[in-house]
């Protein structure tokens, strides 16, 4: 069987796998749903007629929040416990590739990532009367593919940097979540947020990759093609495969 | 059986840091046997084992498996060979038959699903998910993933460790099914009896380098043990003729005799003579060789001086 193929039937198992646990892929695609209702309530909802609303606004985020959640937080926690318990070792000592497992998993991340942009667009604009920007689909689907590849090769970089499953979750998410506060997800970088900060957050891809997304939804705004954004997402993009490259780990830490 | 060398080791040297975990390893393995690397924990055989599985890279030496060098990780060769580690986990939520046919499919010529959950004897738990097997079921598992791609060479890496008697007993059937079929197996183990039992040939490995290789009975009979003799004795047998000498001459309160002895034939037959003259019945009467037990002892220093601390 040709490597593309093999690929593919590791996709289907993945997903196989993951719609086997109800309640984890329940969760999956509430947890965002709970955020963007919870931001709703707390920040003012849609007062009916103005251009620009705070669902406006969360949104874009919330997709930028699933797609990372996706790709980013699933696949460090996913690729970490596959390795404690040993079945990275035992797929590495079969004639599948293993750049074919790893696009399993990949795949399986991007499948749900996917739905999740559907069910949250689909959402605000039901709900919140937040309109999806079919005009400017080639830009968002450009935007969404770039943030997917960015969040799915840093998951893997820094599974290297985990020792074990265990200690995932608090290392995952002392990566991520700051920067969600930072970067025009949970909350707004505006005139109130010290200048430093928002210098901090362009550092980093989450601020970015929202902002793309926040461009796309907003309907005053005139999409264009902002070279430093893209070029930062990539910077990301290219150290993310160089390190897990470099550092993977098919093995439990000792 | 044919005599090509499945496995071929020589000079094999590897280093965790300061500590030598394989020191100069020289071994071969012939195709369609079962070779056993025998061991204490901390030996080197899972560091063996692992290079020959292109898990780890060797610091010096040369190893073919199956004509192919295992740390260059060539699809052709590991479309060959099937793997059971020490522990290993499995994608939980599919289910027994699920999992083998995804494995199945890493193959070009792979074993049929049925058969193989017939020799791993999990046909009732086919449709079973992972999560639900015990202990005993999984390892079988394991080696029915092993069994997959239908491999001319498989790795057992202490397959029956944590097992009770009885799922060892019937662990050691389901390899030796297997091996009916020509294939090569090599397997570590540090219980002597599996080894016995299992093993057309075996090493004993320590410190990192090979101690004694040979059949089990030629290991065996390497030990300088004496021989055995153990009988029970009636409460009315007088006391024994003085030609029998060894050590324990005298029955214990169960009427029991053991004599240990340098020259078993005589004393069998100084003991069998009286017997008969006497009109003594021999109950239980054995007489045990020095076993391969005794020999490995020695040969490992009843692990007195081995190395410790190397996760091997």
């Amino acid at each position: 069987m040709s490597g593309l193929s093999l690929a593919a039937r590791q996709v289907r198992a993945e997903n196989r796998a993951f719609w086997r646990n109800p309640a984890a892929a329940f969760f999956t695609f509430a947890f965002p749903l709970i955020f963007m209702v919870l931001f709703n309530v707390l920040f003012g909802g849609s007062p009916p007629g103005a251009a620009y609303t705070p669902a406006h606004f969360f949104t874009p985020a919330i997709v930028a929040l699933s797609i990372i959640s996706a790709c980013y937080t699933n696949i460090a926690m996913a690729i970490t416990s596959a390795r404690d318990e040993g079945i990275l070792k035992r797929v590495r000592g079969t004639p599948l590739p293993e750049w074919a497992y790893l696009a399993g998993r990949i795949g399986q991340a991007v499948l749900v990532a996917l739905l999740l942009v559907v069910i949250v667009s689909a959402f605000g604009e039901v709900v919140y009367g937040v309109e999806f920007p079919f005009e400017r689909l080639p830009f968002l689907l450009a935007a969404l593919v770039m943030g997917a590849a960015t969040f799915c090769a840093l998951g893997l970089a820094i599974s290297a940097f985990i020792p074990n499953a265990d200690a995932s979750p608090a290392i995952v998410n002392a990566t991520v979540l700051p920067l969600l506060f930072i970067s025009n997800v949970f909350a707004r970088v505006d005139e109130g947020t010290p200048a430093w900060l928002d210098t901090l957050s362009r550092v980093f891809p989450v601020r970015h990759f929202a902002d793309l997304l926040h461009a796309a939804w907003d309907p005053r705004a005139s999409p264009g093609f902002d070279p430093v954004q893209w070029a930062i997402l990539a910077g990301w993009l290219v150290l993310g495969v160089l390190v897990a490259s470099r550092s993977f780990s098919w093995e439990p830490r000792a | 059986m044919t005599m090509r060398a499945a496995i071929e080791i020589s000079g094999l040297r590897k280093a965790y840091g300061p500590v030598l975990a394989v020191d100069g390893v020289d071994l071969g393995v012939r195709e369609g046997e079962v070779f056993a690397l025998l061991g204490p924990n901390g030996a080197g055989k899972t560091t063996t084992v692992e290079i020959l599985e292109g898990y780890r890279h060797r610091d010096a030496g040369e190893v073919r498996v199956l004509g192919h060098d295992p740390a260059r990780r060539e699809r052709s060769l590991l479309e060959q060979v099937g793997i059971v580690l020490q522990s290993n986990g499995v994608e939980r939520y599919l289910n027994v038959r699920e999992i083998l046919d995804l494995y199945r499919g890493y193959y070009p010529k792979p074993r049929p699903t049925d058969e193989i959950l017939r020799l791993i004897g999990l046909e009732e738990k086919a449709g079973a998910k992972i999560r639900t097997l015990s202990g005993g079921q999984r390892r079988r598992l394991d080696l029915g993933i092993a069994l997959c791609g239908d491999p001319r060479l498989l790795f057992l890496d202490e397959p029956t460790t944590g097992f009770d008697p009885n799922a060892r007993r019937h662990a050691w059937e389901l390899v030796r099914a297997l091996t009916g079929e020509g294939r090569t197996v090599l397997l570590t183990t540090h219980f002597m009896d599996e080894a016995a039992d299992l093993a057309d040939r075996l090493a004993i490995i320590k410190a990192g380098r090979i101690v004694a290789e040979g059949t089990p009975a030629q290991i065996a009979a390497r030990a300088s043990g004496t021989t055995r003799i153990r009988v029970r004795l009636p409460p009315s047998a007088g006391d024994l003729p003085a030609e029998i000498t060894g050590v324990g001459r005298r029955p214990d309160r169960d009427g029991v005799l053991q004599l240990e002895t340098h020259d078993p034939t005589r004393t069998l037959h100084a003991l069998t003579a009286w017997a008969l003259a006497h009109d003594i019945a021999l109950d239980e009467l054995s007489v045990t060789r020095p076993s391969l037990e005794d020999a490995y002892l020695e040969l490992t220093g009843a692990g007195a001086d081995v190395s410790a601390g190397v996760a091997a």
